[in-house]
């Protein structure tokens, strides 16, 4: 690097790096081609397809033994409130540790991050029996609805996002608050009106990862979640394409596209902080 | 104005713990009714802790943290304990009721003995109502009234029983009308249902003109804890949370009970169990060091090609590089799930048109897992790529200016400055990437739902079943009964492995320390 590179590795790295990118593009590639091939099936399709049209959209839409606009609109519905809460929770957890003095404070976020390394989803057994015993007592709670499968969710709120939190809680000078206590504020005015607008950038990244994770999530949306008007896009799709996969592959190019473009663009917002966020550990899911 | 606001924030803090606490002892009444204790218990002292926390001074940052680590106990440290607990049980599909249950169902069941006595019957009906009367007549002639769900014995001068028309036939009894034979047809399934005892006998419907006494076949005794077939004369004794015969013939179905450390002998010494699960167990392991290294090969190799600085288009490159990374994973599977299809797929069609054979992506063990550690390494390049030109930054150029003045050559440079040093700052985030692949389900269980099968397995394991996917398959595939109890012994398993991992991380990089000195 420090000596003058001839030209053939210089020709070597692009041609290497374009391989790379051929791996990278190969499947939307494809995946795009049958979306917008009107023909429908995997056989003989051409990347580049002749007559391309929108019917497979169409088709998604219309469809009511697959209906991909609820599961779309449930996964979207059950990731916003889910994030929303977990980071409200995530933001009240984190006050503490970064500003007050209290007891148990050294290992109260250290065994918070001990507990959420175990993934939720390896007690999928147990919470099953939990929702199941939880069905006869309170049906709105039960299996297969929303509520329960937000619930879940919200069990793994605090935890590394907590550590991100109070990380940058403890960035922010303790004399905004001063300020607002002489001007007759209560500590949690100070909390609401000071220190949450200005911890607007790490909740907005927070809620973005939280969103994506739970929009990804299967294994126990699957586990709670058994009819076709209560799956999340995650669990529809499965099934969908489980049914009848070489007949439907352009209605599920269309479907996978449709249901990727919300976390590509969300991705793409937040990319920057997610770079630097895996430093610290964080892993999407 | 402020103290208005103040007043206000304390009103909303009140007015919400009063609804909770409304609620609360809303469960608490229904608890009670059902007779769930242990439920009721934790939650009048949950409920005692809340109001504690939010009343009381001393607490007042515990106020910030109840409600995430409210959802926590409850969703994540209950789940384990409560997993541990069932790993210890039988519990799953013929063993799903608790034993007071099964004895009830079991001593509720009925056979018809050799010498039992037939009636002739007719059936009353209340009009407009499921209310039925059943007069019975046995062979000698004597006359019983069933009605209300109790049997008498009655005499046909009895003051309900009304003969309209004197034909000597009974048209009504007080206010129950007689159903001829076609409404008694109509009325078939209910009357099926209509149980009465008499003698210690059930009188049941036998055929369409007969009741018959019938005979409580099993008896709990409870002094002995054994179940009784009076019909046979053989003695059911529990054993593993079935009653039992001396010769083995087990009573349906069994009830949930402790079954000691069983779960665990049956997955390490039950061959039928144990050879499948040791499978899965070393593909677990295969699967996650192949995913790491193949995606930091690739990874690191991009990167070092991207740090250069006199790269034409890097940055261009970089962000089409990380394309798979944004898309979510389990839609990116299901994409090279259908690429990947052995009849119709696109890459069968490819090798075809270049006369090559096609290859059993799905259903061949060697191929479906070579699929998917190419699919995971394309899942997982891009993250790699990113830390590692994150670390790669942040070596000094220095370093490698004295190489060369030494007179390294590039590999020695890469293999004496460039990996170690990565290899420091980016050990943990591999730690972490294998423990986040050991129980990566979406890749496997959407790739091919575990398949191919394993022929001959006692448990539905198959060929690129990792733990965690063996898991669900144990407890949720259809078509098998769910086998809770094992099921949560391999969960306990995967529990203590990551807690290994976990454990030899934080030793590893002394993050432990960092965060202890940290908060």
């Amino acid at each position: 690097m420090y000596r003058k590179q001839d030209k053939k590795t210089k020709i070597f790295k692009h041609i290497f790096i374009w391989l790379v990118i051929a791996f990278a593009l190969f499947p939307l590639v494809w995946t795009l081609s049958a979306a917008l091939n009107p023909a429908n099936t995997l056989i003989n399709q051409k990347l580049i397809p002749q007559n391309a049209s929108l019917t497979n959209f169409k088709y998604l839409f219309n469809n009511t033994q697959h209906p991909f606009p609820i599961w779309l609109w449930n996964s979207v519905k059950i990731s916003f409130i889910t994030s929303f809460i977990a980071v409200s929770m995530t933001a009240l957890a984190a006050y503490p540790f970064s500003r007050f003095k209290f007891r148990g404070r050294r290992n109260g976020l250290f065994v918070i991050l001990l507990i959420q390394i175990f993934p939720q989803m390896l007690a999928m057994v147990a919470i099953y029996l939990l929702f199941l015993n939880i069905q006869e007592v309170l049906p709105a709670f039960g299996l297969n609805t929303h509520p329960a499968i937000i619930t879940i969710y919200l069990g793994g709120a605090i935890g590394v996002n907590t550590w991100l939190m109070k990380g940058y809680l403890d960035t922010i000078p303790t004399s905004l608050e001063e300020a607002a206590y002489i001007d007759g504020a209560s500590k949690f005015q100070a909390f609401y009106r000071i220190i949450l607008p200005l911890a607007r950038p790490i909740l907005a990244v927070l809620f973005v990862l939280q969103f994506i994770a739970t929009y990804s999530e299967y294994i126990l949306a699957s586990i709670i979640l058994n009819s076709n008007q209560k799956y999340t896009l995650a669990v529809g799709l499965h099934l969908f394409i489980s049914d009848m996969y070489s007949n439907r592959w352009g209605v599920f190019s269309a479907a996978a596209l449709l249901g990727a473009l919300p976390i590509v663009i969300l991705f793409m917002l937040v990319q920057k902080y997610i770079v630097h966020g895996l430093i610290g550990g964080a892993v999407k899911g | 104005m402020k103290l208005w606001r103040n007043n206000l924030l304390h009103l909303a803090k009140i007015i919400i713990l009063s609804i909770l606490d409304a609620l609360a002892v809303w469960s608490a009444t229904i608890l009670f009714t059902e007779h769930k204790y242990i439920f009721l218990s934790v939650l009048i002292i949950v409920t005692v802790i809340i109001n504690f926390i939010y009343l009381s001074k001393k607490t007042y940052a515990l106020r910030y943290i109840l409600p995430g680590t409210f959802f926590m106990i409850l969703l994540v440290v209950y789940p384990i304990i409560y997993t541990v607990y069932v790993s210890f049980t039988n519990y799953g599909t013929g063993n799903i009721l608790t034993k007071p249950q099964v004895i009830n169902q079991i001593e509720n069941r009925y056979y018809l003995p050799e010498d039992t006595e037939g009636f002739s019957f007719e059936a009353y009906k209340l009009p407009d109502q499921k209310e039925y009367a059943v007069l019975l007549k046995n062979e000698e002639g004597k006359l019983y009234l069933a009605i209300e769900e109790k049997v008498t014995e009655v005499t046909e001068a009895d003051s309900r029983f009304v003969d309209q028309d004197n034909d000597g036939k009974i048209d009504m009894i007080g206010n129950y009308e007689h159903l001829d034979r076609a409404q008694l047809f109509k009325n078939l399934s209910v009357l099926q249902n209509l149980e009465f005892s008499l003698n210690d006998n059930i009188l049941k419907m036998k055929s369409i003109s007969q009741f018959s006494l019938y005979r409580q076949q099993y008896k709990y005794v409870e002094a002995e804890d054994k179940i009784i077939d009076l019909k046979n004369n053989i003695s059911y004794f529990p054993q593993e949370g079935s009653f039992t015969s001396p010769e083995g013939e087990k009573l349906m179905p069994g009830y949930r009970t402790y079954l000691g450390w069983k779960n665990y002998f049956t997955l390490f010494t039950d061959s039928r169990v144990s050879g499948p699960f040791l499978r899965v167990f070393i593909w677990t392991f295969e699967w996650a060091i192949l995913s790491v290294l193949t995606t930091f090969v690739l990874g690191l190799f991009l990167a070092i090609l991207l740090n250069d600085k006199t790269l034409k288009f890097r940055k261009i490159y970089r962000v089409i590089l990380i394309l798979p990374y944004a898309l979510p994973a389990f839609i990116s599977v299901l994409i090279w799930r259908g690429l990947l299809n052995t009849e119709v797929g696109v890459i069968n069609q490819i090798l075809n048109t270049l006369s090559l054979q096609s290859i059993p992506w799905l259903q061949s063990v060697f191929w479906s897992r070579f699929a998917l550690v190419v699919i995971n390494l394309w899942l997982g390049f891009p993250y790699m790529m990113l830390i590692s030109l994150g670390s790669l930054q942040s070596i000094s150029g220095e370093l490698y200016e004295a190489a060369s003045i030494d007179g390294a050559s590039a590999w020695q440079r890469f293999k004496f400055i460039t990996l170690p040093l990565i290899l420091v700052s980016l050990g943990p985030l591999l730690i972490s990437s294998f423990a986040f692949n050991f129980n990566n389900f979406n890749v496997i269980y959407l790739f091919n739902e575990g398949g191919p099968p394993i022929v001959g397995a006692q448990t539905p394991a198959g060929g690129t079943d990792i733990l965690i996917s063996y898991t669900y398959r144990l407890s949720f595939e259809s078509g098998r009964g769910a086998d809770f109890g094992l099921a949560s012994t391999v969960s306990i398993i995967i529990f203590m492995i990551t807690a290994v991992i976990t454990w030899f991380n934080f030793k590893y990089t002394g993050a432990l320390e960092e965060v202890k000195e940290n908060v």
